[in-house]
Protein backbone atom coordinates (compact mmCIF):
# COMPACT_ATOMS: atom_id res chain seq x y z
CA UNK A 1 0.00 0.00 0.00
CA UNK A 2 1.94 3.06 -1.10
CA UNK A 3 1.31 6.27 0.82
CA UNK A 4 1.81 9.61 -0.84
CA UNK A 5 3.66 12.34 0.99
CA UNK A 6 3.67 15.98 0.05
CA UNK A 7 6.73 16.97 2.09
CA UNK A 8 9.38 14.54 0.89
CA UNK A 9 9.42 11.41 -1.18
CA UNK A 10 9.21 8.24 0.89
CA UNK A 11 11.79 5.62 0.05
CA UNK A 12 10.92 2.06 0.97
CA UNK A 13 13.79 0.41 2.83
CA UNK A 14 11.93 -2.83 3.25
CA UNK A 15 9.30 -4.08 0.82
CA UNK A 16 7.20 -7.02 1.89
CA UNK A 17 5.31 -8.80 -0.88
CA UNK A 18 2.79 -11.64 -0.45
CA UNK A 19 4.49 -12.81 2.70
CA UNK A 20 3.15 -15.99 4.32
CA UNK A 21 4.64 -17.46 7.46
CA UNK A 22 4.13 -20.87 9.02
CA UNK A 23 4.84 -22.35 12.42
CA UNK A 24 4.85 -25.98 11.22
CA UNK A 25 1.45 -26.23 9.56
CA UNK A 26 -0.13 -23.28 11.35
CA UNK A 27 -0.16 -20.17 9.19
CA UNK A 28 0.75 -17.10 11.24
CA UNK A 29 1.02 -14.48 8.47
CA UNK A 30 -1.32 -14.33 5.51
CA UNK A 31 -0.38 -12.50 2.34
CA UNK A 32 1.27 -9.44 3.92
CA UNK A 33 2.06 -6.55 1.57
CA UNK A 34 3.76 -3.58 3.14
CA UNK A 35 6.52 -1.01 2.69
CA UNK A 36 8.65 0.13 5.62
CA UNK A 37 10.09 3.52 4.79
CA UNK A 38 13.65 4.66 5.22
CA UNK A 39 14.28 6.94 8.18
CA UNK A 40 10.76 6.52 9.49
CA UNK A 41 9.32 4.73 12.50
CA UNK A 42 6.72 2.12 11.64
CA UNK A 43 4.65 0.73 14.52
CA UNK A 44 2.89 -2.63 14.48
CA UNK A 45 -0.13 -2.92 16.70
CA UNK A 46 -2.75 -5.58 17.21
CA UNK A 47 -4.01 -8.05 19.81
CA UNK A 48 -1.82 -10.92 21.06
CA UNK A 49 -1.30 -13.57 18.43
CA UNK A 50 -2.04 -11.28 15.49
CA UNK A 51 1.38 -11.94 13.95
CA UNK A 52 3.09 -8.61 14.60
CA UNK A 53 6.08 -10.12 16.44
CA UNK A 54 6.25 -12.89 13.86
CA UNK A 55 6.49 -10.29 11.12
CA UNK A 56 9.27 -8.50 12.97
CA UNK A 57 11.16 -11.76 13.48
CA UNK A 58 10.89 -12.47 9.76
CA UNK A 59 12.68 -9.26 8.84
CA UNK A 60 16.01 -10.47 10.30
CA UNK A 61 15.24 -14.18 9.82
CA UNK A 62 15.25 -14.83 13.53
CA UNK A 63 12.93 -17.77 12.72
CA UNK A 64 15.88 -19.62 11.11
CA UNK A 65 16.93 -20.61 14.60
CA UNK A 66 13.82 -22.73 14.97
CA UNK A 67 13.17 -25.81 12.82
CA UNK A 68 9.71 -26.15 11.30
CA UNK A 69 9.19 -22.42 10.83
CA UNK A 70 9.31 -21.04 7.33
CA UNK A 71 8.34 -18.02 5.28
CA UNK A 72 7.10 -17.68 1.70
CA UNK A 73 6.92 -14.64 -0.53
CA UNK A 74 9.31 -11.75 -0.82
CA UNK A 75 10.96 -9.59 1.80
CA UNK A 76 13.17 -7.10 0.02
CA UNK A 77 15.70 -5.02 1.90
CA UNK A 78 17.13 -2.42 -0.48
CA UNK A 79 15.93 -4.62 -3.33
CA UNK A 80 17.45 -7.90 -2.12
CA UNK A 81 15.09 -10.73 -1.18
CA UNK A 82 16.42 -11.82 2.19
CA UNK A 83 14.18 -14.88 2.32
CA UNK A 84 16.46 -16.68 -0.15
CA UNK A 85 18.28 -19.66 1.32
CA UNK A 86 21.70 -18.37 0.35
CA UNK A 87 21.50 -15.14 2.35
CA UNK A 88 24.20 -14.80 5.02
CA UNK A 89 22.00 -14.47 8.11
CA UNK A 90 24.85 -13.31 10.33
CA UNK A 91 25.55 -10.39 8.01
CA UNK A 92 21.81 -9.80 7.68
CA UNK A 93 21.41 -9.43 11.43
CA UNK A 94 24.19 -6.84 11.43
CA UNK A 95 22.15 -4.86 8.91
CA UNK A 96 18.94 -5.46 10.82
CA UNK A 97 19.41 -5.13 14.56
CA UNK A 98 16.86 -6.25 17.12
CA UNK A 99 15.96 -5.33 20.69
CA UNK A 100 13.66 -7.54 22.71
CA UNK A 101 10.95 -7.13 25.30
CA UNK A 102 13.17 -8.01 28.24
CA UNK A 103 16.61 -6.42 28.41
CA UNK A 104 19.15 -9.13 27.51
CA UNK A 105 22.61 -7.89 28.51
CA UNK A 106 25.35 -10.48 28.07
CA UNK A 107 27.04 -11.64 31.30
CA UNK A 108 30.04 -9.40 30.70
CA UNK A 109 31.08 -5.79 31.21
CA UNK A 110 29.20 -2.86 29.75
CA UNK A 111 32.11 -2.26 27.39
CA UNK A 112 32.26 -5.88 26.24
CA UNK A 113 28.50 -6.05 25.77
CA UNK A 114 28.89 -3.61 22.91
CA UNK A 115 32.36 -4.62 21.66
CA UNK A 116 31.26 -8.26 21.31
CA UNK A 117 28.98 -7.67 18.35
CA UNK A 118 31.25 -5.14 16.70
CA UNK A 119 34.20 -7.60 16.71
CA UNK A 120 32.12 -10.16 14.80
CA UNK A 121 31.76 -7.83 11.85
CA UNK A 122 34.71 -5.46 11.94
CA UNK A 123 38.35 -5.39 12.98
CA UNK A 124 38.94 -2.21 14.94
CA UNK A 125 42.00 -1.15 16.86
CA UNK A 126 41.72 -0.24 20.53
CA UNK A 127 41.09 3.47 20.12
CA UNK A 128 38.66 2.98 17.22
CA UNK A 129 36.75 0.50 19.36
CA UNK A 130 36.70 2.96 22.28
CA UNK A 131 35.32 5.59 19.95
CA UNK A 132 32.68 3.20 18.60
CA UNK A 133 31.57 2.30 22.12
CA UNK A 134 31.29 5.91 23.18
CA UNK A 135 29.40 6.67 19.95
CA UNK A 136 26.94 3.79 20.48
CA UNK A 137 26.36 4.62 24.14
CA UNK A 138 25.85 8.27 23.26
CA UNK A 139 23.34 7.28 20.57
CA UNK A 140 21.52 5.22 23.16
CA UNK A 141 21.52 8.17 25.60
CA UNK A 142 23.42 6.10 28.14
CA UNK A 143 26.99 7.43 27.90
CA UNK A 144 26.76 10.00 30.67
CA UNK A 145 25.40 7.44 33.09
CA UNK A 146 27.97 4.70 32.45
CA UNK A 147 31.15 6.42 31.18
CA UNK A 148 32.87 5.97 34.56
CA UNK A 149 31.91 2.32 35.00
CA UNK A 150 32.41 0.67 31.64
CA UNK A 151 34.16 -2.28 33.33
CA UNK A 152 31.17 -3.09 35.53
CA UNK A 153 28.88 -5.92 34.49
CA UNK A 154 25.96 -4.98 32.22
CA UNK A 155 23.61 -6.72 34.60
CA UNK A 156 24.47 -4.19 37.34
CA UNK A 157 22.46 -1.52 35.50
CA UNK A 158 18.80 -0.77 36.12
CA UNK A 159 16.17 -2.25 33.80
CA UNK A 160 15.82 0.93 31.78
CA UNK A 161 19.60 1.31 31.51
CA UNK A 162 19.95 -2.34 30.48
CA UNK A 163 17.45 -1.80 27.69
CA UNK A 164 19.36 1.25 26.49
CA UNK A 165 22.53 -0.86 26.66
CA UNK A 166 20.82 -3.37 24.36
CA UNK A 167 19.90 -0.56 22.00
CA UNK A 168 23.52 0.66 22.10
CA UNK A 169 24.62 -2.90 21.27
CA UNK A 170 22.17 -2.90 18.38
CA UNK A 171 23.30 0.40 16.89
CA UNK A 172 27.04 -0.27 17.48
CA UNK A 173 27.28 -2.40 14.33
CA UNK A 174 25.67 0.46 12.37
CA UNK A 175 22.62 -1.39 11.07
CA UNK A 176 20.24 0.04 8.49
CA UNK A 177 17.18 -1.14 10.35
CA UNK A 178 16.37 -1.49 14.05
CA UNK A 179 13.62 -3.86 15.11
CA UNK A 180 12.15 -3.19 18.54
CA UNK A 181 9.91 -5.90 19.95
CA UNK A 182 7.96 -4.31 22.81
CA UNK A 183 11.10 -2.57 24.03
CA UNK A 184 9.46 -0.82 26.99
CA UNK A 185 6.89 -3.29 28.25
CA UNK A 186 9.11 -4.20 31.20
CA UNK A 187 10.09 -0.61 32.02
CA UNK A 188 8.72 2.11 34.29
CA UNK A 189 7.17 5.26 32.75
CA UNK A 190 10.32 7.39 33.07
CA UNK A 191 12.56 4.79 31.44
CA UNK A 192 9.84 4.32 28.81
CA UNK A 193 9.88 8.04 28.14
CA UNK A 194 13.68 7.93 27.68
CA UNK A 195 13.45 5.04 25.20
CA UNK A 196 10.70 6.84 23.27
CA UNK A 197 12.82 9.97 23.11
CA UNK A 198 15.68 7.80 21.90
CA UNK A 199 13.53 6.30 19.13
CA UNK A 200 12.81 9.83 18.02
CA UNK A 201 16.54 10.63 17.93
CA UNK A 202 17.55 7.41 16.21
CA UNK A 203 15.19 7.62 13.29
CA UNK A 204 17.34 10.24 11.59
CA UNK A 205 19.95 7.50 11.06
CA UNK A 206 18.05 4.24 11.17
CA UNK A 207 14.82 2.83 9.87
CA UNK A 208 12.85 1.62 12.86
CA UNK A 209 10.08 -0.96 13.17
CA UNK A 210 8.49 -1.30 16.58
CA UNK A 211 5.98 -3.76 17.95
CA UNK A 212 4.05 -2.46 20.92
CA UNK A 213 1.00 -3.33 22.95
CA UNK A 214 0.84 0.23 24.16
CA UNK A 215 -1.26 2.01 21.57
CA UNK A 216 -0.51 5.45 22.93
CA UNK A 217 3.18 4.62 22.53
CA UNK A 218 2.58 3.71 18.88
CA UNK A 219 0.75 7.00 18.47
CA UNK A 220 3.59 8.93 20.12
CA UNK A 221 6.66 7.44 18.49
CA UNK A 222 5.69 6.30 15.01
CA UNK A 223 5.23 7.93 11.60
CA UNK A 224 3.33 4.97 10.19
CA UNK A 225 1.15 2.43 11.89
CA UNK A 226 0.15 -1.05 10.76
CA UNK A 227 -2.80 -2.74 12.43
CA UNK A 228 -2.70 -6.53 12.25
CA UNK A 229 -5.34 -9.03 13.18
CA UNK A 230 -5.34 -12.83 12.90
CA UNK A 231 -2.22 -12.86 10.73
CA UNK A 232 -3.49 -10.28 8.28
CA UNK A 233 -2.54 -6.67 7.72
CA UNK A 234 -5.87 -4.90 8.24
CA UNK A 235 -4.78 -1.32 7.79
CA UNK A 236 -1.58 0.57 7.15
CA UNK A 237 -1.31 4.32 7.05
CA UNK A 238 0.08 7.49 8.54
CA UNK A 239 -0.08 7.38 12.32
CA UNK A 240 -1.78 10.78 12.32
CA UNK A 241 -4.65 9.33 10.30
CA UNK A 242 -4.90 5.94 12.00
CA UNK A 243 -5.42 7.38 15.47
CA UNK A 244 -7.89 10.08 14.49
CA UNK A 245 -9.78 8.59 11.58
CA UNK A 246 -8.96 4.97 10.77
CA UNK A 247 -10.51 3.66 7.58
CA UNK A 248 -11.27 0.13 8.73
CA UNK A 249 -13.93 -0.58 11.35
CA UNK A 250 -11.72 -3.30 12.89
CA UNK A 251 -8.88 -0.80 13.42
CA UNK A 252 -11.34 1.67 14.95
CA UNK A 253 -12.66 -0.98 17.36
CA UNK A 254 -9.17 -1.98 18.43
CA UNK A 255 -7.68 1.45 19.05
CA UNK A 256 -10.77 2.68 20.89
CA UNK A 257 -10.80 -0.38 23.14
CA UNK A 258 -13.93 -2.01 21.81
CA UNK A 259 -12.57 -5.50 21.26
CA UNK A 260 -14.35 -8.06 23.41
CA UNK B 1 -27.23 4.36 17.65
CA UNK B 2 -24.93 2.97 20.28
CA UNK B 3 -21.66 3.65 18.59
CA UNK B 4 -20.21 4.95 21.85
CA UNK B 5 -21.02 1.88 23.86
CA UNK B 6 -19.53 -1.57 24.11
CA UNK B 7 -16.01 -0.67 25.14
CA UNK B 8 -14.14 -3.40 26.95
CA UNK B 9 -14.27 -1.00 29.89
CA UNK B 10 -17.90 -0.57 30.93
CA UNK B 11 -16.95 2.43 33.08
CA UNK B 12 -15.69 4.19 29.93
CA UNK B 13 -19.07 3.56 28.26
CA UNK B 14 -20.81 5.02 31.29
CA UNK B 15 -18.64 8.14 31.22
CA UNK B 16 -19.39 8.79 27.56
CA UNK B 17 -23.11 8.12 28.05
CA UNK B 18 -23.21 10.60 30.93
CA UNK B 19 -21.33 13.14 28.85
CA UNK B 20 -23.74 12.82 25.96
CA UNK B 21 -26.81 13.06 28.14
CA UNK B 22 -25.40 16.18 29.83
CA UNK B 23 -24.95 17.80 26.41
CA UNK B 24 -28.56 16.99 25.54
CA UNK B 25 -29.76 18.27 28.90
CA UNK B 26 -27.84 21.53 28.45
CA UNK B 27 -29.19 21.73 24.90
CA UNK B 28 -32.74 21.28 26.16
CA UNK B 29 -32.30 24.25 28.49
CA UNK B 30 -30.82 26.36 25.70
CA UNK B 31 -33.65 25.52 23.32
CA UNK B 32 -36.25 26.44 25.96
CA UNK B 33 -34.40 29.75 26.47
CA UNK B 34 -34.70 30.55 22.76
CA UNK B 35 -38.42 29.89 22.75
CA UNK B 36 -39.05 31.82 25.97
CA UNK B 37 -37.04 34.84 24.80
CA UNK B 38 -38.79 34.98 21.44
CA UNK B 39 -42.13 34.62 23.20
CA UNK B 40 -41.27 37.53 25.52
CA UNK B 41 -40.57 39.72 22.51
CA UNK B 42 -43.50 38.75 20.30
CA UNK B 43 -46.13 38.66 23.06
CA UNK B 44 -44.82 41.56 25.16
CA UNK B 45 -45.08 39.33 28.22
CA UNK B 46 -41.82 40.38 29.89
CA UNK B 47 -42.34 38.89 33.36
CA UNK B 48 -40.31 35.86 32.19
CA UNK B 49 -37.18 37.91 31.42
CA UNK B 50 -35.69 37.62 34.92
CA UNK B 51 -36.18 33.82 34.74
CA UNK B 52 -34.39 33.75 31.42
CA UNK B 53 -31.44 35.70 32.85
CA UNK B 54 -31.37 33.31 35.83
CA UNK B 55 -31.46 30.18 33.66
CA UNK B 56 -28.54 31.50 31.61
CA UNK B 57 -26.35 31.07 34.70
CA UNK B 58 -27.42 27.44 34.88
CA UNK B 59 -26.33 27.01 31.27
CA UNK B 60 -22.89 28.45 32.09
CA UNK B 61 -22.55 25.98 34.95
CA UNK B 62 -23.44 23.14 32.59
CA UNK B 63 -20.74 24.23 30.17
CA UNK B 64 -18.09 24.15 32.90
CA UNK B 65 -19.31 20.76 34.09
CA UNK B 66 -19.19 19.21 30.63
CA UNK B 67 -15.77 20.67 29.85
CA UNK B 68 -14.47 19.19 33.11
CA UNK B 69 -15.92 15.82 32.18
CA UNK B 70 -14.17 15.99 28.80
CA UNK B 71 -10.86 16.79 30.51
CA UNK B 72 -11.36 13.82 32.85
CA UNK B 73 -12.00 11.43 29.97
CA UNK B 74 -8.90 12.65 28.11
CA UNK B 75 -6.74 12.32 31.23
CA UNK B 76 -8.05 8.91 32.24
CA UNK B 77 -8.86 7.14 28.98
CA UNK B 78 -6.61 8.66 26.30
CA UNK B 79 -9.47 8.40 23.81
CA UNK B 80 -8.66 7.68 20.16
CA UNK B 81 -10.49 7.90 16.83
CA UNK B 82 -14.30 8.09 17.29
CA UNK B 83 -14.01 8.64 21.03
CA UNK B 84 -11.40 11.38 20.61
CA UNK B 85 -13.52 13.13 17.99
CA UNK B 86 -16.56 12.91 20.22
CA UNK B 87 -14.71 14.60 23.08
CA UNK B 88 -13.27 17.32 20.85
CA UNK B 89 -16.65 17.82 19.19
CA UNK B 90 -18.46 18.06 22.52
CA UNK B 91 -16.12 20.76 23.83
CA UNK B 92 -16.92 22.81 20.74
CA UNK B 93 -20.66 22.06 20.83
CA UNK B 94 -21.02 23.27 24.43
CA UNK B 95 -19.25 26.50 23.50
CA UNK B 96 -21.83 27.12 20.77
CA UNK B 97 -24.68 26.13 23.10
CA UNK B 98 -23.47 28.59 25.69
CA UNK B 99 -23.33 31.35 23.05
CA UNK B 100 -26.88 30.52 21.97
CA UNK B 101 -27.87 30.96 25.61
CA UNK B 102 -26.20 34.39 25.59
CA UNK B 103 -28.08 35.40 22.44
CA UNK B 104 -31.37 34.28 24.01
CA UNK B 105 -30.58 36.44 27.02
CA UNK B 106 -29.89 39.34 24.67
CA UNK B 107 -33.29 38.85 22.99
CA UNK B 108 -35.03 38.76 26.38
CA UNK B 109 -33.33 41.96 27.53
CA UNK B 110 -34.19 43.63 24.21
CA UNK B 111 -37.82 42.62 24.74
CA UNK B 112 -37.73 44.22 28.17
CA UNK B 113 -36.39 47.48 26.71
CA UNK B 114 -39.06 47.54 24.01
CA UNK B 115 -42.02 46.52 26.16
CA UNK B 116 -40.78 47.92 29.48
CA UNK B 117 -42.81 51.10 29.27
CA UNK B 118 -46.07 49.25 29.00
CA UNK B 119 -47.83 47.63 26.05
CA UNK B 120 -47.48 49.36 22.74
CA UNK B 121 -48.07 48.48 19.14
CA UNK B 122 -44.99 47.00 17.50
CA UNK B 123 -43.65 47.90 14.11
CA UNK B 124 -45.32 45.76 11.47
CA UNK B 125 -42.43 43.29 11.30
CA UNK B 126 -43.13 41.20 14.36
CA UNK B 127 -44.44 38.38 12.22
CA UNK B 128 -41.22 38.27 10.19
CA UNK B 129 -39.06 38.31 13.31
CA UNK B 130 -41.23 35.61 14.83
CA UNK B 131 -40.75 33.60 11.68
CA UNK B 132 -36.94 33.69 11.67
CA UNK B 133 -36.94 33.13 15.43
CA UNK B 134 -38.96 29.99 14.88
CA UNK B 135 -36.62 28.86 12.09
CA UNK B 136 -33.54 29.47 14.28
CA UNK B 137 -35.02 27.70 17.32
CA UNK B 138 -35.94 24.87 15.00
CA UNK B 139 -32.30 24.62 13.87
CA UNK B 140 -31.22 24.39 17.51
CA UNK B 141 -33.71 21.62 18.22
CA UNK B 142 -32.70 19.71 15.10
CA UNK B 143 -28.99 20.08 15.86
CA UNK B 144 -29.53 18.48 19.28
CA UNK B 145 -31.59 15.74 17.74
CA UNK B 146 -28.84 15.21 15.18
CA UNK B 147 -26.26 15.02 17.96
CA UNK B 148 -28.20 12.29 19.75
CA UNK B 149 -28.50 10.26 16.54
CA UNK B 150 -25.21 11.34 14.90
CA UNK B 151 -27.07 11.79 11.64
CA UNK B 152 -24.80 13.56 9.15
CA UNK B 153 -27.51 13.78 6.49
CA UNK B 154 -29.67 15.86 8.83
CA UNK B 155 -26.57 17.85 9.89
CA UNK B 156 -26.08 18.88 6.25
CA UNK B 157 -29.75 19.91 6.06
CA UNK B 158 -29.23 22.17 9.08
CA UNK B 159 -26.22 23.80 7.42
CA UNK B 160 -28.41 24.53 4.39
CA UNK B 161 -31.22 25.91 6.61
CA UNK B 162 -28.83 28.53 7.95
CA UNK B 163 -28.63 30.20 4.54
CA UNK B 164 -32.43 30.68 4.63
CA UNK B 165 -32.31 32.26 8.07
CA UNK B 166 -29.56 34.59 6.86
CA UNK B 167 -31.61 35.64 3.83
CA UNK B 168 -34.72 36.32 5.92
CA UNK B 169 -32.64 38.26 8.44
CA UNK B 170 -31.38 40.54 5.69
CA UNK B 171 -34.96 41.08 4.46
CA UNK B 172 -36.08 42.12 7.97
CA UNK B 173 -33.18 44.57 8.22
CA UNK B 174 -34.07 46.15 4.86
CA UNK B 175 -37.69 46.59 5.93
CA UNK B 176 -36.69 48.15 9.23
CA UNK B 177 -34.32 50.58 7.52
CA UNK B 178 -37.16 51.71 5.25
CA UNK B 179 -39.41 52.04 8.28
CA UNK B 180 -36.90 54.21 10.14
CA UNK B 181 -36.43 56.48 7.13
CA UNK B 182 -40.16 56.98 6.87
CA UNK B 183 -40.63 57.81 10.54
CA UNK B 184 -37.55 58.78 12.61
CA UNK B 185 -39.54 58.46 15.86
CA UNK B 186 -39.35 54.66 15.44
CA UNK B 187 -35.55 54.61 15.36
CA UNK B 188 -34.97 53.68 19.02
CA UNK B 189 -37.38 50.75 18.91
CA UNK B 190 -36.22 49.70 15.46
CA UNK B 191 -32.60 49.48 16.63
CA UNK B 192 -33.68 47.25 19.49
CA UNK B 193 -35.57 45.08 17.01
CA UNK B 194 -32.52 44.92 14.75
CA UNK B 195 -30.40 43.74 17.66
CA UNK B 196 -33.00 41.08 18.42
CA UNK B 197 -33.07 39.95 14.79
CA UNK B 198 -29.28 39.93 14.80
CA UNK B 199 -29.27 37.70 17.92
CA UNK B 200 -31.68 35.32 16.23
CA UNK B 201 -29.48 35.18 13.17
CA UNK B 202 -26.48 34.40 15.40
CA UNK B 203 -28.43 31.55 17.01
CA UNK B 204 -28.82 30.08 13.54
CA UNK B 205 -25.06 30.40 12.96
CA UNK B 206 -24.28 28.58 16.21
CA UNK B 207 -26.74 25.80 15.35
CA UNK B 208 -24.96 25.48 12.02
CA UNK B 209 -21.61 25.25 13.86
CA UNK B 210 -23.02 22.45 15.98
CA UNK B 211 -24.06 20.62 12.82
CA UNK B 212 -20.49 20.99 11.51
CA UNK B 213 -19.07 19.62 14.77
CA UNK B 214 -21.36 16.61 14.41
CA UNK B 215 -20.07 15.98 10.90
CA UNK B 216 -16.53 16.14 12.32
CA UNK B 217 -17.40 13.66 15.06
CA UNK B 218 -18.81 11.17 12.56
CA UNK B 219 -16.58 11.69 9.54
CA UNK B 220 -13.39 13.08 11.03
CA UNK B 221 -13.21 16.03 8.67
CA UNK B 222 -13.11 19.67 9.63
CA UNK B 223 -14.91 22.26 7.52
CA UNK B 224 -16.37 20.00 4.86
CA UNK B 225 -15.12 21.68 1.65
CA UNK B 226 -18.56 21.40 0.00
CA UNK B 227 -19.90 23.99 2.41
CA UNK B 228 -17.05 26.47 2.28
CA UNK B 229 -18.72 28.83 -0.18
CA UNK B 230 -21.74 29.31 2.09
CA UNK B 231 -19.43 30.45 4.91
CA UNK B 232 -17.90 33.27 2.91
Amino acid sequence: MPIESSAQALVPQISIRNLNFYYGKAQALKGINLDIYKGKVTAFIGPSGCGKSTLLRTINRMYDLYPGQHAEGELLIDGENILHGNVDTIALRARVGMVFQKPTPFPMSIYENIAFGVRMHEKLNRSAMDDRIEWALTKAALWNEVKDKLKQPGTSLSGGQQQRLCIARGVAVKPQVLLLDEPTSALDPISTGRIEELIHELKSEFTIAIVTHNMQQAARVSDFTAYMYLGELVEFGKTDDIFVKPKDKRTEDYITGRMG
Amino acid sequence: MNEFEKHVSRAFDDELTTLRSHVLEMGGLVEAQCLAATQAYTSGEISTVSDIVETDRKIDVFQTLIEDECAQVIAKRQPAATDLRLILGVTKIVTDLERIGDEAKRIAKGARRIHGEGPKSLPPHTADVRHIAKAAADMVRRSLDTFSRLDTEEARQIIRSDAEVDTEFKAVIRQLVTYMMEDPRTITTSIDIISIARAIERIGDHAKNIAEHIIYIVEGRNNPPAFKESAS
